[in-house]
């Protein structure tokens, strides 16, 4: 085994935050996004405006067809793409690469285990995306618009939803373990 | 009351969007702060040996969720004019159970994973790739499954109004559960994290 590494991965990057408080900066941005817009956050809204845009941009009349790339297509300000979680996200982008940056953690790098070759990681890395793509669209929001937003303002179906995700999580953890470690 | 400010017309369309950038830089910020770029650190929850992920998410949960009762008991937030997303049981439930899934599949949820690829993280980017793919199949799905989709509407409903409790008490039951929850994370990260650290102790 590996002599004494601690769970922080490169020794020139900084230590974590403490979680507590990285919770409670979070906490405050979310409550900030709540009473100055009055919605919460979310991450899977930027990704799905983009896909609305591009069949929309290929097929326009199969887009429009569709009530769920019409929904996207029909908001932002004057553009499907100005809208709140589009900006949303560039944002979340530039801020995660500012942390990253200030703390010496921007690495060019496939995160997994030693037990994994890259190809393999990549492959499992689009099929969980994909899966995570077809659940956020379904539960309407990720863990930023449900778990997180609705959560704080005790929605029925975020914490019913919250509650999945970890089962999911933890049912399959065992048979991804492989990659991991 | 005076909040949520967008709501009363404090400001317009453009501007919010400036304001929807800057909420996510913050967002961003901390995600990364807490270690959220990292795949590894992130399923470390699903394997009990980093309980980070409850930690942040539970601690943000509770800051945001006692912020907005102090606020809206103040008469500074009006409640009602804050989102609430409907509640569809069955499809959130399994869309849920996928998102868990594609989680210690992938490595990243949606927000993490802009992180991890603003922290140049290559995987990080694939899955990226991967959700809009699965967002693709979901859309080209939609017309068929449509009817499964807005299935078990119970419309806008919050955890006291569906058990008909105090909001106020509610609120207290999700402290005190964070509370112990974080004990046991504590407790819990311990135990498993020696397990994997071989002889040390």
């Amino acid at each position: 085994m590996a002599p004494a590494s601690r769970t922080t991965t490169a020794s020139s990057a900084a230590a974590f935050m403490n979680p507590y408080l990285a919770g409670i900066g979070l906490g405050l941005v979310l409550l900030a996004s709540y009473v100055v817009m009055g919605r919460g956050l979310g991450a899977s809204g930027a990704p799905s405006a983009l896909v609305a845009v591009a069949v929309d941009s290929i097929a326009p009349a199969h887009a429009r067809a569709n009530e769920f790339y019409l929904d996207y297509l029909e908001s932002g300000v004057g553009h499907p793409l100005k809208t709140f979680l589009v900006f949303e996200v560039l944002g979340v982008l530039v801020g995660g690469f500012v942390s990253g940056m200030l703390a010496g953690r921007f690495t060019k790098t496939v995160e997994k285990g030693p037990r994994i070759s890259v190809r393999n990681r990549l492959l499992l890395a689009f099929v969980g995306g994909s899966l995570m793509g077809i659940g956020a669209k379904l539960a309407r929001g990720c863990t930023s618009g449900q778990a997180l937003s609705g959560g704080a303002v005790l929605n029925v179906g975020s914490w019913a939803f919250m509650m999945m995700v970890f089962a999911g999580a933890y049912g399959l953890a065992w048979f991804v373990r492989m990659q991991w470690k | 009351m005076t909040a949520p400010f967008y709501e009363f017309g404090m400001f317009g369309d453009e501007i919010s969007l400036v304001v929807a950038f800057v909420i996510g830089l913050g967002f961003g910020f901390f995600l990364e702060r807490a270690g959220f770029g990292s795949a590894k650190k992130l399923t470390a929850q699903f394997y009990l040996t980093d309980m980070t992920v409850f930690k942040v998410m539970f601690t943000a949960i509770v800051t945001a969720m006692l912020g907005l009762f102090y606020l809206s008991w103040a008469g500074l937030v009006d409640m009602s004019l804050v989102y609430l997303t409907p509640t569809y049981l069955l499809p959130q439930v399994i869309g849920g159970l996928l998102l868990g899934f594609g989680f210690v599949i992938g490595g990243y949820c949606p927000g993490t994973s802009v992180v991890a690829v603003a922290t140049g993280r290559i995987d990080a980017i694939v899955f990226l790739v991967g959700i809009t793919a699965g967002i693709f199949v979901f859309g080209e799905a939609f017309p068929a499954i449509q009817g499964f989709v807005f299935s078990t509407d119970m419309g806008y409903v919050t955890l006291p109004e569906l058990f008909h409790l105090r909001y106020g008490l509610v609120l207290f039951a999700v402290v005190l559960m964070a509370i112990g929850g974080f004990y046991g994370a504590e407790v819990v990260e311990k135990i498993f994290a020696r397990g994997t650290e071989g002889s040390r102790s």
